[in-house]
This record gives C-alpha cells, sequence and structure tokens, in this order.
C-alpha cells in the first residue's frame, strides 16, 4: 500500500502544500499590516513607526523568501506528479495559474526588492507605494489560488470534451470558472486567515519584549495595531466560515457529511462538539450533540433534512476521521482566537492589559493558533473533498502521473524532507536572530518622540517606570 | 498567423526571457567560488540581489504558461523529466537559501559552506536546462499515449545532451561575466574583463561543437531553413551579436556588451524554437506522437482568453522590470541593507 505511487504522489503533496503553507498566510497579513504602520510614519512622521515598518519587513522579508523557495515546488509538482489531472484541467486549473504568475508574481517580487534595497533610494512615498503593491500582489496571489482550488471543489462553467482520444475539462464561461459559488467566500477566508496569522504573529514577539522589558513603546504600539486587527477580523473569519459551510452543505453534502460525521440522513442533524467517530461501525461514539444545529446551519433550519453519508454510494464516501477532527480543530482555535482578542482589548480599554504578565506570556504562545488553524482548515477542505481530485468529475486514484515509478518518489519525498528540514531550522534560527536583535534604535529628535510617548504613557496607563530605562528611547 | 503560433511565440517569449534574465544570475553563481575574497562575494550576490527573485518569475510564469496553453506538454514533460526536476527544485531552493543566508553569520566556514552551495546550484540547474533542451532536440520517447516510456536520469546523459549542457553553461558564464563587468569597478572589474575574455574563448568553442552536432547528427532542425528563409537572417544577427561582444567590451560600452550578449542568448533560443516548429515535443519512436502546438493545445477559446490576460499583463511586468533595473542602476555598493 505504501509503495503504491498514487499514494505516495499524495504524500509528497500533502507534505510539501502544508510546508509551503505554513508562510503566505503571514505573508498576506504582515503585508497588510505594514502598509498600516508606513502609512502611520508618513502620516505622522513619528520615528517609532518607521523603526517598527523597518523591523517588520525584516521579518517580512525572510518570510517571503521561504513562500517563494517552497512555491515553485507547487507550481511544477501538478506535472510531475499529477500528469493525468493537468492534461485534463490545464485548459481551465492552467489558466488560473499562469494569470497568477502574470499578474501577482511579478508585482510582488518587483517591489519586494524597493520595499527591501530601496531604503536609500527611492523617496518615502515611493517606497510605501511599494509595500501596497507587494501586500497587494500577495493577496492577489492568493485570489488565482483560490480560484484555482474553488473550481476542483466546485466545477463549474466548464465542459468535458474529447481531445485527441481523451476526455478533458475545458472552458465554457470564463467568468463562471473565476467566479465560482465559493471562490469569493474562500479566497476571504483564506486572505483572513491571513490577517488573523500576521496580528497573532506580532503579538506573540510584542509580548515577548513586554515581557522581557525591552524594545517598550515599539512593542506597545505593534501590539495594540495587531490587538486591534485580530478583534475586528476573527468574528468576521467566524461569519465567513459559517456562509462556507452553507456553500458546501449545498454544493459538497458528501463533505459537509464527513466534517460533521453525519451518517444517517436525518432531519435536526445534530452537530457533535466532540465526539469520536467510529469509521467501522458507522456510528459517532462518546458525542455531545447539539441537536437541529447542522441542519439549522446547512440550511437555515432547525428541522431541513441533511444527506447521511450513508446515502453516497461507498465509493463517493470520504474519509470522515480527517476532516471532522481537524474541522473541529479549526473551528476550536478560532473561538479561543475571538475570545482571547476581546479579553485582550477589553483589559487594554482598563488600561491594565500590560500587567497582566501570565495573558502576555498567553499571547506568546497563541501565535500557534493560527498556525494550527490554518493548516486544519485547508486538510478539512482537501481531504473532505475526496475521493476526487476535481469533485464529481475524476479522482484522485486516476490523476497521477503513470510514468513515475514508486522508487522515484520515495526518493523525492526523502530529498524534500531533508530539505524542507534543514530550511526550518534556518527559519527559526535567523527568525529568533531578528527578534533576538529588534528593532533599530529611534534617531534622537526632541519633538519626534516625547510627545507621542507621553500620550501613549496616558492613553495605556503605564507608568514611567524605572525598567523603561532599558529602551531604545534612551539609547539614542 | 494562428492563435496557436502566437502562443508558441509568447511561451518562447517568457522562457527567452527567463534565459536571458536568469541567466546572469546563474551565470553570477557559476563564477562566484573564483573570487575568493570575502567581500568581492559580497559585491557578486549583491550585484543579482535585488533582481534575481524577480527574474526567476519568469520560469514560474513560463511553466504556468505552458500549464495554461499546452497542457499536454506541461503533463508530459514534467512527469517524463520527474527526477530531472526533483534536482532542479533542489538546486534552485539551495542556491536561494543560499543568497539568502550566506551574509547573516560573519563566520568563515558558515559563508564558504552556503558559497560553495550557490555555485553547486547554480551550475547543477544551469546544466541541467541544457541537458533538457539537448534531449527535446535528439527527440523524446513519447509513446502514442502522449507520455514517455521510459523515465530515469541516466537515460537523460547521452553524449549529445551533455554537449548542449555544457554549451549552455558556458553561454551564461558569459553572460554573468558581461553582468558583473557592468556592475563592479576598479581591481575586480579587471578581473572580471579577464574572465569576459576566457569565457569568450570557452563560449565560442562549444557553440561552434554544439552547431556542427546538431547539424550532423539532428539534421531535422535546419529544415525550416529552407521553409522560412528569414531565418537564415536570425542565424547571421545573431553571429553578428557574437562577433559584437570582444567590440563592446574592448571598448567599454558597458551596457551594450549586456544587451548584446543577451541578444545572442535570444538569437540561439529563436533558432531552437524555429528548429523544433511546429513541434513542441518531438518524438523519437514515431514523429506522428510528437506534441506539437497542435495536438497539445488547450482550447481556441481558452487560448484567445489568455492571450488577451498577457496582453493586459506583459505591459505591466516590463514596466516593473525596467523600473527595477533603471532603480538599481550603477555600480554595487554594500550597505547595511545589503545581502
Amino acid at each position: 500500500m505504501a509503495m503504491d505511487p498514487v499514494t505516495l504522489s499524495r504524500v509528497q503533496f500533502a507534505w510539501t502544500i502544508m510546508f509551503h503553507y505554513l508562510f503566505p498566510p503571514l505573508s498576506i497579513g504582515l503585508g497588510g499590516l505594514l502598509v498600516l504602520m508606513e502609512g502611520m510614519y508618513l502620516k505622522t512622521k513619528n520615528p517609532l513607526y518607521e523603526a517598527m515598518t523597518k523591523f517588520w519587513v525584516k521579518v517580512f522579508a525572510l518570510n517571503f523568501s521561504m513562500g517563494v523557495a517552497t512555491g515553485i515546488v507547487m507550481e511544477f509538482q501538478f506535472g510531475t506528479n499529477w500528469a493525468t489531472y493537468s492534461r485534463f484541467v490545464g485548459d481551465v486549473f492552467g489558466a488560473a495559474l499562469a494569470s497568477e504568475g502574470i499578474f501577482a508574481f511579478f508585482l510582488e517580487s518587483g517591489f519586494l526588492a524597493v520595499l527591501l534595497f530601496g531604503w536609500n533610494r527611492v523617496s518615502p512615498k515611493v517606497h510605501f507605494f511599494a509595500t501596497c503593491m507587494v501586500a497587494f500582489g500577495a493577496t492577489f496571489s492568493a485570489f488565482w489560488i483560490n480560484v484555482a482550488n474553488s473550481w476542483q471543489q466546485i466545477p463549474v462553467g466548464h465542459r468535458i470534451v474529447a481531445h485527441a482520444g481523451e476526455l478533458r475539462a475545458e472552458v465554457a464561461d470564463f467568468w463562471a470558472v473565476i467566479l465560482g459559488p465559493s471562490t469569493l467566500e474562500r479566497f476571504t477566508h483564506a486572505v483572513l486567515g491571513g490577517w488573523i496569522q500576521a496580528s497573532f504573529f506580532v503579538m506573540s514577539i510584542a509580548a515577548f519584549y513586554l515581557l522581557k522589558q525591552r524594545h517598550l513603546d515599539f512593542a506597545r504600539r505593534s501590539f495594540v495595531i495587531a490587538l486591534i486587527t485580530a478583534a475586528l477580523v476573527t468574528p468576521l473569519q467566524a461569519m465567513v466560515g459559517s456562509r462556507q459551510g452553507e456553500i458546501v452543505g449545498e454544493y459538497q453534502p458528501a463533505k459537509l457529511a464527513a466534517f460533521e460525521a453525519h451518517y444517517h440522513t436525518s432531519r435536526q442533524a445534530p452537530l457533535w462538539l466532540i465526539g469520536f467517530p467510529d469509521e467501522a461501525h458507522d456510528t459517532v461514539r462518546f458525542g455531545v450533540p447539539i441537536p437541529g444545529l447542522v441542519s439549522f446551519l446547512s440550511k437555515g433550519d432547525f428541522n431541513a433534512e441533511v444527506k447521511g453519508l450513508l446515502d453516497f454510494p461507498k465509493q463517493d464516501r470520504p474519509p470522515v476521521a480527517v476532516p471532522f477532527y481537524s474541522f473541529r480543530l479549526m473551528v476550536g482555535i478560532g473561538m479561543y482566537l475571538i475570545a482571547l482578542s476581546w479579553l485582550g482589548l477589553y483589559l487594554f480599554w482598563r488600561k491594565t492589559l500590560f500587567q497582566k504578565r501570565w495573558l502576555l506570556w498567553v499571547f506568546v504562545f497563541s501565535v500557534l493558533g493560527p498556525y494550527i488553524a490554518n493548516q486544519a482548515g485547508w486538510v478539512a477542505a482537501e481531504v473532505g473533498r475526496q475521493p476526487w481530485i476535481v469533485y464529481g468529475i475524476l479522482r484522485t486514484q486516476e490523476a497521477a502521473s503513470k510514468v513515475v515509478v514508486a522508487q522515484d518518489i520515495l526518493w523525492s519525498i526523502a530529498m524534500f524532507t531533508a530539505i524542507y528540514g534543514l530550511l526550518f531550522l534556518i527559519f527559526l534560527y535567523s527568525l529568533n536572530r531578528k527578534i533576538q536583535h529588534g528593532p533599530d534604535p529611534v534617531a534622537e529628535s526632541p519633538q519626534a518622540h516625547h510627545r507621542p510617548v507621553q500620550e501613549w504613557m496616558e492613553l495605556t496607563g503605564e507608568r514611567n517606570d524605572p525598567a523603561d530605562k532599558t529602551d531604545w528611547v534612551d539609547e539614542g | 498567423m494562428d492563435i496557436n503560433v502566437i502562443w508558441f511565440l509568447l511561451v518562447g517569449i517568457l522562457l527567452t526571457g527567463y534565459a536571458v534574465l536568469d541567466g546572469f544570475d546563474l551565470g553570477v553563481g557559476v563564477l562566484h567560488l573564483f573570487i575568493r575574497n570575502d567581500e568581492y562575494r559580497r559585491v557578486f550576490l549583491n550585484a543579482i540581489g535585488p533582481v534575481w527573485d524577480g527574474n526567476e518569475v519568469w520560469l514560474v510564469t513560463g511553466g504556468g504558461a505552458l500549464f495554461a496553453a499546452f497542457p499536454t506538454v506541461y503533463a508530459s514533460a514534467f512527469s517524463g523529466f520527474y527526477m530531472a526536476f526533483m534536482l532542479l527544485l533542489a538546486a534552485l531552493i539551495f542556491r536561494a537559501v543560499a543568497i539568502e543566508f550566506r551574509s547573516k553569520e560573519p563566520w568563515a566556514w558558515w559563508r564558504n559552506l552556503w558559497d560553495a552551495v550557490f555555485a553547486l546550484g547554480s551550475i547543477v540547474s544551469t546544466v541541467l536546462f541544457g541537458i533538457a533542451l539537448g534531449n527535446i532536440i535528439a527527440g523524446l520517447p513519447i509513446g502514442e499515449d502522449t507520455y514517455f516510456t521510459q523515465t530515469g536520469l541516466l537515460g537523460l546523459l547521452a553524449p549529445y545532451p551533455v554537449l548542449v549542457g555544457l554549451f549552455v553553461l558556458s553561454l551564461f558564464t558569459l553572460h554573468g561575466a558581461i553582468y558583473l563587468n557592468l556592475k563592479t569597478e576598479g581591481e575586480l572589474q579587471d578581473q572580471i574583463r579577464l574572465w569576459v575574455l576566457r569565457g569568450f574563448g570557452f563560449f565560442n568553442v562549444l557553440y561552434m561543437m554544439t552547431t556542427v552536432a546538431t547539424i550532423v547528427w539532428y539534421p531535422h532542425m535546419i529544415d525550416n531553413f529552407s521553409r522560412y528563409p528569414w531565418a537564415w537572417v536570425i542565424a547571421g544577427l545573431t553571429m553578428l551579436a557574437i562577433a559584437n561582444i570582444p567590440r563592446t567590451m574592448h571598448k567599454g560600452l558597458e551596457y551594450q556588451a549586456l544587451f548584446t550578449s543577451g541578444a545572442v542568448i535570444s538569437g540561439t533560443f529563436a533558432l531552437f524554437g524555429l528548429g523544433l516548429f511546429p513541434d513542441l515535443l518531438p518524438s523519437r519512436l514515431n514523429p506522428d506522437w510528437s506534441l506539437t502546438i497542435y495536438n497539445a493545445a488547450s482550447s481556441p477559446q481558452t487560448l484567445h482568453i489568455m492571450l488577451i490576460i498577457a496582453l493586459i499583463g506583459m505591459p505591466f511586468v516590463l514596466a516593473y522590470t525596467v523600473s527595477i533595473y533603471w532603480m538599481f542602476r550603477g555600480k554595487v555598493k554594500v550597505d547595511k541593507f545589503s545581502y
């Protein structure tokens, strides 16, 4: 079984895409936060914002380069490991990938050079424009990838045609392909996932500085910008996610049944808060149900009938355990992040947030939450689509390259494991170095910092305690 | 000119753009270990620093365009060259990582290690590109079902493809040296001028050998010359461009020299494309099984939509490319934002 080329190609794809997807969400969200920070700098001329922009740009660059290095693999892997799939969908899916290249990749890579190396070469306004373009490019890139993925999930706007003796999908209605029933929701969900990722990433590092009494003004301001972002975006994400649930219910009923381990068609379909799906016996063990909630969430009516897995032909049923658990993991973490960011915002309003050391420690480690949730969300979406690679049209079993032998794939899995392991170590090492180094001290300029710092003290209720003496403001 | 021919040209332009732009990045990598001084090595890295990432996008977009316009070719070549592509990916990733992290630590062992990785990654990817071109010229084991009948890395290493691999290595190395000539000054530039001279010698020998070998072993590559006599013009212009390299170098025309070596690469790629046309991947098992711009293409409707997308997108791409090169023009200065 393990030597079956299709299984090996699936393992390799899952491994390389999950590793790749550690990086793009942060690029998308942090790009947006950089626009905010540098925009504030242009507006207020406060050098604190300049220091913030420069520090987070460095982190952004590190993360972005990891995304690029692992992204090239994805672009090639459709052809190397999924040749039958590529041939079948190229007319539709290839167009989205090519558009991503021509519209988004060139934009990002070009302006990234200005962002990183252009500080002394272009005016602050041109630099800000470059930052906006990089952020826009990262988001635009996400758009095209979600166009491609949405078509795989809910294929529309195509027709199946015989070409050179074999069937393939061809574009029938271009706009229907681009704006499928789930494209905008899926895209929004992914982008908001990126914003949540970035805000908790910034808060994690800022909280660490606050706990260690380093770069205090820098840390407070970064933290608050990210906290407000998180408090706004996390509930929005829940709403978008819930809308996506309705779409899945309408277009991919077998996937919804797998998410919810809903085996038997029934009215008042329950939502299992927790439980253990028993795939051998088609039931959920030790479950805690909320009766009717799946009916309500997918159809808007507690009494609506929801089709159970057993009413789908056996060969069309997705596995249950992986989608069920990963979906719950994502939603659970989402709820936790909403609660945490609103608690943080409330305490900030009460001016006690930065005195609560235990909470700052919670923020330091909560950066793992969005990482896990973003991965789990994709696992639920992709495994839930099985056994199809293009839902209802092409099976995963039939889509792999027929000429590539298992041994070669084993070899390449080993290669990617070695390379990615090394990359990950270097990434952590470099990130740690950047965090330990911290932001550059701000040039001393009397008007520039004293007033904003005073204002800040009033706003946050911080007193000017002696520990602040270690801060960059005094290093000048 | 039908839409399939237009897409043949567009994919060709993207891949030629990649060869011209990333060609000198790779060439700089090949030359990296020839200089011992750490400061000079940083000059090398920062000469390509702001542009190499954007240059690689041409390859990614070229791959995407191939997927969209000629999906059968994308599927067949990428799966057939499986191990070669995996090796290429490893080389490109290692190269990117080496550029990124090399100067982050002062330790000699650290820098030497990444310098070696950078050079090796550049050499391996350059030679692999050449070997792929050589195998395409020689014909591929494509069966009736459009897929390769045999895969495996060793099968790709026949003498002719290896010769083409070495030829591309000399081409990119020369191009890289001419680029460095533009970006450096003083003692380092003197050294590089010497490399351009030597590189030009190697390049000429390999160019001659490859041309003769192609005409003798694979005469079908010049069939199109009788069909399209203007092909001789391209061949002639490429020769003139080659002759123009020593002239511009001698006169110290740094920009003209770089444009000239870019023209040599473009001319060579144009002749390669012309030799294949209308095939994309010729089958050596049966000419009827070759993948052409017609039997391997997407539907006419998709090709038309993609053409509109390309026409909207390409002006932006050219605008970014030109502005970035303009912004970072002039000799390299290593500062605190540098690699």
